[in-house]
């Protein structure tokens, strides 16, 4: 029923520091179907823009092994000028901070204008604008005439950011990857943000990536979820199944880490230690291990792999069938008995 | 007595123009806020980027001069905290929302907690390094990182670098603005928590400055949403997110995402009602330069802006 668009296969991104290479993304194989969000959560440094930048070809220097299959292409192995027809058109990204992403010395109908100039060359000046307009008011902007000529400095962040998305889908694309898209702006706005992607979803029967750290924002929008730790897939499930019955403890710490604006807690969980550097990561045994060293070594696996607990929920490592949150800190330290 | 009465604060700033750098107009940043603070509770000061939830906190502690107004804490006027005895100001200290940009790199952490401490008291070098071994402590870092440098934390473990500093001398009045925005979740959860040890410890209030309504929920008593330099809306918890009047604190409220997956069309539903509500009675909660009206108290603890009837 559902059409695959995206497919990932052992993608591995990996950055040069000193003389060797670390691999931010480490073997992540993934796929995105048509008219559907696909969430990407984990905290800053799991790897998950470092994966999106991968899919788009925005790094410049990293090495990059593995396939992504973008309906036939490759486009891991492709070359920059047929990736430059694809990019832009059949799939576009919507950055995370939209005041350092716009040009400050251009209009802003020119830097729209120039991403259907780049695709389409027959359109006159005038139906460009004309376009441009249309888009403008898609995406909900007042004033889209006035608005037209301005600088990204006279717009608020959230307006900004719809611009943003005016550019991401001028050419309508079949695949959109947002890149944490509210995380600079204020509740109501990112409402009114999540509403419009979630229409363009709608309307254009697109594959969305949204990347994001806020669980809220999953919740609200997800039709399914990928969380990633330290480069990673450590579980992959259908939104409704990640709330209510997550598996990997990575996932549950996360869900319990949360100040849920429903019921009051008296502590919140935090995971112990911190997310490790790039060249720090175990690259051997299962990666969340040191979080929870209250769990056995011999309960975890030497080479950890993707589970299928049910059908389409898939767990990284055995450990989670282990996994309890210790009620006191003497249980964090010496393991539960 | 209130612990800290702040009484119809103005904070404006000049808008100077012309060849002579005139001041032509003002923006009221801060425009007539009242509030007050009990000792050893949170009070949460909520609002959107722009409402000037930050330049009040910052002129309470004297980092934007008051246009007019009164701040008094413990029946003592602060309005002019430079003026004010040192052992007042010792008593009010800030956390700052960026830890990356808060402290500075080129010192080592001795030097950062230590600051506050050369200012006020009088230490030799040796009782200033307990000291500062004693506030890491505190803070769940290791006495031994005192020779450090920021870069070499992470961002949870800068952010209690701030704490400790803002801690340094004891004061009973913490003004945390956005602590843990820069933050992600679980070490958010980490410097929340924190922050409710430390209060209880140290018998220390809060005015806790934030956008994100989940964290404010979780650690405030009280509660102030701002809009445009002025109160919209003032009370407990529970009358701000179970009983919201004001349509501004409605929208608020409606727009936190919720959790849970399966409340999802009832949630987006019942946005879009408030939402239609919000623009059709726009004018009926604010006057005609869209500012907001009095507040008005509706009950003991809960204060609304709206207008006149009749």
């Amino acid at each position: 029923m559902s059409e695959k668009l995206l497919e990932i296969k052992d993608l591995r991104t990996s950055f040069r520091i000193k003389d060797d290479y670390y691999a931010a993304v480490d073997g992540v194989n993934l796929t995105v179907n048509k008219n559907e969000v696909l969430a990407v959560v984990g905290e800053s440094g799991c790897g998950k823009s470092a994966l999106a930048f991968s899919v788009m070809g925005l790094h410049t220097r990293a090495k990059i092994e593995g396939n992504i299959m973008f309906k036939d292409k490759d486009i891991a192995n492709i070359s920059p000028s047929d990736l430059n027809k694809i990019r832009g058109k059949e799939m576009s990204m919507i950055f995370q901070d939209p005041l350092t992403s716009l040009n400050p010395l251009m209009e802003i109908g020119e830097q729209i204008a120039e991403v259907l100039l780049l695709h389409n060359k027959q359109l006159s000046k005038e139906q460009r604008k004309e376009k441009v307009i249309e888009l403008l008011n898609k995406v909900g902007i007042p004033r889209p005439e006035q608005v037209h000529g301005q600088f990204p400095h006279e717009l608020s962040g959230g307006m900004r950011q719809r611009v943003m998305i005016a550019m991401a889908i001028a050419n309508e694309p079949e695949l959109l990857i947002a890149d944490e898209p509210t995380t600079a702006l204020d509740v109501t706005i990112q409402s009114q943000i999540l509403e419009l992607i979630n229409d363009l979803k709608q309307d254009m029967n697109a594959g969305i990536i949204l990347i994001t750290h806020d669980l809220g924002v999953v919740a609200e929008m997800a039709d399914r979820v990928a969380v990633m730790y330290a480069g990673q897939i450590v579980e992959i499930a259908d939104v409704h199944t990640l709330f209510t019955n997550p598996k990997h403890p990575y996932t549950r710490s996360l869900l319990n880490s949360v100040p849920n604006s429903n019921e009051a807690q008296d502590k919140l969980h935090v995971i112990q230690g911190i997310v490790p550097s790039l060249q720090n990561l175990p690259r051997e045994g299962c990666r969340f291990s040191a979080r929870i060293p209250w769990v056995a070594e011999s309960e975890h696996e030497d080479h950890p792999e993707l589970h299928e607990v049910n059908d389409g929920h898939f767990v990284r490592c055995t450990c989670y069938k282990h996994f309890d949150f210790p009620d006191n800190e003497e249980e964090q330290q010496h393991g539960i008995s | 007595m209130a612990f800290l009465e702040v009484k119809d604060l103005k904070v404006h700033f000049p808008i100077k123009g012309g060849i002579f750098g005139r001041t032509v107009d003002h923006i009221k940043a801060v425009d007539g806020v009242s509030f007050e603070l009990e000792k050893g509770k949170t009070y949460g000061l909520v609002g959107e980027s722009g409402s000037g939830k930050t330049t009040t906190g910052r002129a309470i502690i004297g980092l934007n001069n008051i246009t007019s107004g009164s701040v008094t804490y413990e029946g003592q006027d602060i309005t002019n905290i430079r003026r004010a005895k040192s052992s007042v100001r010792k008593d009010i200290q800030m956390i700052f929302q960026d830890p990356y940009s808060s402290l500075n790199p080129k010192k080592r952490v001795l030097d950062i907690v230590a600051e506050p401490i050369r200012n006020f008291e009088s230490m030799t070098k040796k009782e200033e390094r307990i000291r500062v071994q004693e506030l890491m402590e505190l803070v769940g870092l290791s006495p031994e990182s005192i020779l450090k440098y920021p870069h070499e934390f992470s961002g949870g473990q800068r952010q209690r670098i701030g704490i400790a500093r803002a801690v340094a001398l004891k004061p009973k009045l913490i003004v945390a603005d956005e602590p843990v925005s820069a933050l992600d979740v679980s070490v958010q959860a980490q410097v929340l928590n924190f922050m409710q040890d430390i209060q209880k410890e140290l018998d220390l209030t809060y005015l806790f400055i934030g956008h994100d309504l989940g964290v404010i929920k979780h650690m405030c008593d009280h509660i102030g949403i701002m809009y445009r330099g002025r109160y919209v809306e003032e009370g407990t918890v529970n009358d701000i997110f179970t009983n919201p009047q004001h349509i501004y604190t409605k929208r608020l409220v409606a727009a936190i995402p919720d959790i849970d997956p399966n409340k999802r069309a009832e949630q987006r539903a019942f946005r879009k009602e408030v939402q239609t509500e919000y623009e059709q009675s726009f004018n009926d909660y604010f006057d005609e330069e869209g500012l907001a009206y009095d507040l008005k108290p509706i009950s003991d603890t809960h204060l609304v802006a709206l207008p006149e009837k009749g």
